[in-house]
């Protein structure tokens, strides 16, 4: 398996606090990845990362052969790293049809001009953007709300809008922060479906989660992150069972 | 003459010019939460370059139609001023982008004022007349008249009004706009080039400015180096009075203030038995728009940015 991200000795200080340390790790095309580790270890710190919106104190980080350390956000986004949230932060003021079409930015580019005077081209353009938004909208199930402000949508289907604006940017890798905080058990596994869905069709997919049930279902490699440190990598079976990591979630006095 | 159709035809026009040059500073302040001070003056260096071709033309070739001479004024001074929106942006705010607020309040007063002072150079400090060039008709309407140069005003200012509206609705950059106006971090996350749609909202607004200006000079039949910053302050006061940051709120206040100004000049003399006299127009727009605001600080139309309503 060829690795489609490389992070290479990345390291992230805020003041005094060393929010990642060193932290190398390489995720293969098509797997889906987990990244995990109590409050505070550094999970969405690295998202951030490597979503250009924070600048790396070292290292490299790579997505296929383009090299995405401190580049800017659109642009990461057009080398084909997605993301979504933690804390969903859609467009509120937008329909959900909407949210899906800025998604579409990065991969289209018509102008005001040719929308005022409605160049074919244009026109074609729109249309076929549309037509990918509303399909995405069916993909993640949530069709019927194509023309609700984001905001008006319950909890379950804001989380899967947000996979179907990331999926709209049409990303080789997808990095979901936490996709099933806040859902329920039936929310829970149709969101575990749509992501083996996506791995099947090629995606591969870097995945916060704290539902130890989901991740370990799920991914096909783990690493852990502790205090901004990486101190496991592997299979679930394996990083389980490590008891740098047990200690890591359960304390040093259980070992 | 019916006082009444003839200021509501007379408020009408200078509410739609005031609406153009109201949507420019809402627009920014939608975005960047950032107020505009040097956009009057973008109006003003849109009426000063137009006359300039104007008049030029209107010299060398006094043949050639009012309309072409006027569209040709246009033709040079749009472009202008959407550099010159661009230009600002990009030295006077853009590097202040994560500044306290006050620091690009400041460069935005330094910069119109330096706007002044270079048309004041180049044109000097007397007012600069509109050539004749226009076809002067008039026409009766139940006893008030409407002039050709109102017809075009009014009609050109919905036309791209209209434009605009369908631009941010229903664009691929309106909608970069709309998303920027919300969360900048967000929609650079989701792929959009957040400096180049902020860049795009100046180019437009000083689009929309350097039309309201030629409006204006046509309309009143001159230009002057300090004309900006009167006609700026009414048009914030517009975007304000409708709502800053709310595109049919700029539309809206635009109108009303224009309305208000024309009454009151054509009543605030009977209402005051004569004391005040029509030339306290002004005071009074501005009296209504305090009284507006004491009631509802939002504004009419009440959202803080674009399309957050």
């Amino acid at each position: 398996m060829s690795a489609l991200l490389t992070v290479n000795g990345v390291s992230k200080a805020f003041g005094g606090l060393q929010a990642l340390s060193d932290i190398t790790l390489s995720v293969n095309t098509g797997e889906i990845f987990g990244l995990i580790g109590p409050n505070g270890a550094g999970k969405t710190t690295l998202f951030n990362t490597l979503t250009g919106l924070y600048t790396t104190d070292r290292g490299e980080i790579h997505l296929d052969q383009t090299r995405l350390d401190n580049r800017p956000p659109h642009r990461v986004l057009k080398a084909g790293l997605a993301r979504t949230f933690q804390n969903i932060r859609l467009f509120a003021e937008m329909t959900a049809l909407e949210n899906v079409l800025v998604g579409r930015h990065a991969r289209t580019k018509s102008g005001v001009i040719g929308a005022v005077l409605r160049l074919p081209a244009t026109r074609h353009e729109e249309a076929d953007s549309h037509d990918r938004a509303h399909a995405l909208l069916q993909r993640v199930g949530i069709a019927q709300h194509a023309n609700r402000l984001a905001k008006n949508l319950s909890y379950g289907d804001q989380r899967r809008l947000e996979i179907a604006r990331a999926l709209a940017t049409e990303p080789s890798l997808l990095a979901l922060d936490e996709p099933a905080a806040g859902m329920n058990p039936a929310e829970r596994s149709a969101l575990r479906e749509l992501l083996l869905q996506l791995q099947a069709d090629g995606l591969t997919l870097l995945l916060i989660e704290h539902d130890v049930k989901l991740v370990m279902g799920l991914c096909t490699r783990l690493a852990v992150l502790d205090y901004g440190v990486k101190i496991a990598e592997g299979t679930p079976d394996v990083v389980s069972r490590d008891p740098k990591v047990i200690a890591a979630y359960l304390g040093d006095e259980s070992i | 003459m019916d006082i009444f159709l003839q200021q509501l035809i007379n408020g009408l026009v200078l509410g739609s010019v005031y609406a153009l040059v109201a949507l420019g500073y809402t627009m920014v302040y939608g975005i960047l939460e950032l107020i505009n001070f040097a956009h009057g003056e973008i109006t003003m260096m849109g009426a000063m370059v137009s006359l300039a071709v104007i008049g030029a033309l209107a010299l060398a070739a006094p043949g050639l139609p009012g309309g072409v001479i006027l569209l040709a004024g246009l033709a040079v001074a749009i472009p202008v001023c959407m550099a010159l929106g661009m230009l600002i942006e990009r030295v006077a705010y853009r590097p202040l982008r994560n500044a306290p607020r006050l620091a690009p309040l400041i460069t935005a007063i330094g910069v119109s004022i330096i706007l002044q002072n270079i048309a004041m150079l180049i044109w000097g400090k007397q007012y600069i007349p509109f050539p004749p060039i226009l076809p002067q008709g008039r026409h009766d309407i139940l006893g008030a008249t409407i002039s050709d140069t109102q017809i075009a005003i009014l009609v050109l200012a919905v036309l791209i009004m209209l434009a605009l509206i369908l631009v941010v609705q229903k664009t691929r950059l309106g909608r970069a706009m709309r998303a920027t106006a919300q969360s900048r971090q967000v929609a650079s996350l989701m792929g959009v080039d957040v400096n180049r749609v902020i860049a795009s909202t100046f180019i437009i607004g000083s689009a929309l400015a350097a039309i309201a200006g030629v409006m204006v000079s046509a309309y009143y039949g001159l230009a002057h180096y300090y004309m900006g910053f009167l006609l700026g302050l009414k048009a914030f006061s517009a975007a304000v009075l409708g709502g800053i940051g709310n595109l049919g709120g700029a539309m809206l206040g635009g109108l009303l203030l224009g309305l208000i100004e024309s009454f009151g000049a054509g009543y605030i003399g009977d209402l005051t038995g004569g004391f005040l006299g029509s030339h306290y127009q002004d005071v009074f727009a501005f009296f209504v728009l305090i009284a507006v605001l004491v009631f509802r600080p939002q504004g009419l139309l009440g959202a803080r940015v674009v399309e957050r309503a």
